[in-house]
């Protein structure tokens, strides 16, 4: 069945983790959590596929789970807290996987950090519809899928 | 944040990129040691500590005597065990459920970063907690969380709840959670400091023009995590309408965030008014800390 369509499908770059997403992802954030404790990362790290096998996931989601494809795993219902704990099982700071979703790297990521963020401007909408509630800006047109840098 | 966590618990903070921001609290711990709460209401969220997915509640009040700091996947935090009040606690509850909150009791929990490192941010790292903690977990994980009416609507039954309990008492309230930010996703590391700064102007000035926003509007602008800041909006319902704004403190970054910072007290009552309340019971509140999140200790 069809993702039920919301109105913030339509901010660019960004997978809400919503009630639907919750209950689809459930497994994804279950075997997140196991990571929490010592002896589960030993036996997720000896053999991931195997240990993948303990939870309730389709054939998609084991297989961003395994690439730490990060985004795919936001999209089928991971939630950001709980993939976290993965990238920390691989060593990463939490930077490193902010980077690694936004197509960037690390050095390029923390750069943009210092230097105020990443702009709201250009990034609010995927259809330009949308507005600021005051915005004066002008039409300009949008970045599709990724968000743009300041 | 856990980035601040991990700066306190490693000694970083007088490394120039973490000094800018302890040095933004110094002057609200100063503000906290003259206050000398008996209670500190702490409105925060629960990162996938005590709660996983398996239970959801939108509001949890913690309701034990304890709270012991949890293992967030790196062992405990070193901070104390955070002593509750039980008794107030209880009081909340029964108060707030029977004006219609149906708020969820807690009687055994841990706490995870999101409360204990705006603990640090005001109170320091001291042997013990200087006053007692009552944890209110909101959920602003899941999509969606309460309202920004809902929260301010609960702030206020939580203040008729502490002013009609039977001890006199001096109750903080914090708010806590981030202001802009996103940590998720493609659009990873947005930043809204203009919408930031609004948002703490009408804190004080006009807080119910804030419980108008829409949740769409807090994740298109503020970012998808940005959405937390609903839980601000529950301290500020606790205090009087009028306020008087003690402190501020802005900065960007903080790992992935900006962290924003903002002292709210009750404004005096004129002398002689309202004798049935004692001065002490008059809430005051620090509303606290801002922006947040992940960025590991790896």
């Amino acid at each position: 069945m069809p993702r039920a369509q919301h109105d913030y499908d339509d901010i660019p770059g960004t997978f809400v983790f919503d009630a639907e997403r919750s209950r689809e992802g459930y497994g994804i954030n279950m075997f997140c959590m196991s990571l929490m404790k010592e002896e589960n990362r030993k036996a997720f790290k000896a053999n991931e596929a195997e240990y993948l096998k303990k939870f309730k996931l389709t054939p998609e989601q084991s297989d961003a789970i395994l690439k730490r494809d990060y985004n795919r795993m936001l999209e089928l219902g991971g939630n950001i807290y709980f993939t976290a704990k993965l990238g920390a099982t691989d060593g990463h700071s939490f930077q490193h996987l902010a980077a690694l979703m936004t197509g960037s790297s690390q050095q390029d990521y923390a750069a943009m950090m210092l230097s105020g963020g990443r702009s709201v401007e250009g990034n609010r909408s995927k259809s330009g519809k949308d507005k600021s509630a005051k915005s004066k800006s002008k039409s300009k047109s949008k970045s599709k899928s990724s968000a743009k840098r300041k | 944040m856990p980035a601040i966590g991990a700066a306190l618990d490693n000694g970083k903070t007088q490394e120039p990129y973490w000094k800018r921001v302890f040095s933004g609290f110094e002057k609200s711990k100063e503000w906290m040691a003259k206050t000398k709460p008996d209670v500190a209401v702490v409105v925060y969220n629960d990162h996938a500590s005590a709660f996983s997915v398996d239970i959801i509640p939108t509001f949890a009040l913690g309701c034990a005597a304890e709270f012991p700091p949890a293992d967030e996947g790196w062992g405990p935090r070193p901070v104390p065990v955070l002593k509750g009040d039980p008794g107030l606690a209880a009081h909340i509850a029964q108060s707030v459920i029977l004006d219609e909150f149906d708020l969820t009791v807690v009687n055994k929990m841990e706490v995870d970063h999101g409360l204990t490192v705006p603990m640090n941010l005001l109170f320091g790292t001291p042997k013990q907690w200087p006053c007692r903690v009552i944890p209110l977990a909101v959920n602003v994980v899941m999509y969606p969380p309460p309202t920004g009416h809902r929260c301010y609507m609960l702030g206020k039954a939580i203040r008729k709840a502490v002013e009609s309990y039977r001890e006199d008492l001096k109750v903080v309230i914090f708010g806590t959670g981030g202001l802009s930010h996103q940590i998720s996703g493609p659009r990873a590391g947005l930043i809204n400091s203009k919408w930031d700064k609004s948002f703490l102007d009408n804190l004080s000035k006009d807080p119910k023009k804030l419980t108008r926003i829409p949740h769409i509007d807090y994740m298109r602008e503020a970012g998808a995590e940005g959405i937390e800041m609903v839980m601000w909006l529950i301290m500020r319902g606790a205090l009087d309408d009028k306020v008087d704004e003690v402190y501020r403190f802005y900065t960007v970054p903080a790992s992935n965030t900006a962290v924003g910072h903002i002292i709210l007290e009750n404004r005096r009552k004129a002398a002689g008014r309202s004798k049935r309340i004692p001065a002490a019971r008059t809430k005051q509140a620090a509303a606290r800390k801002a922006a947040h999140r992940i960025a590991s200790k790896g």
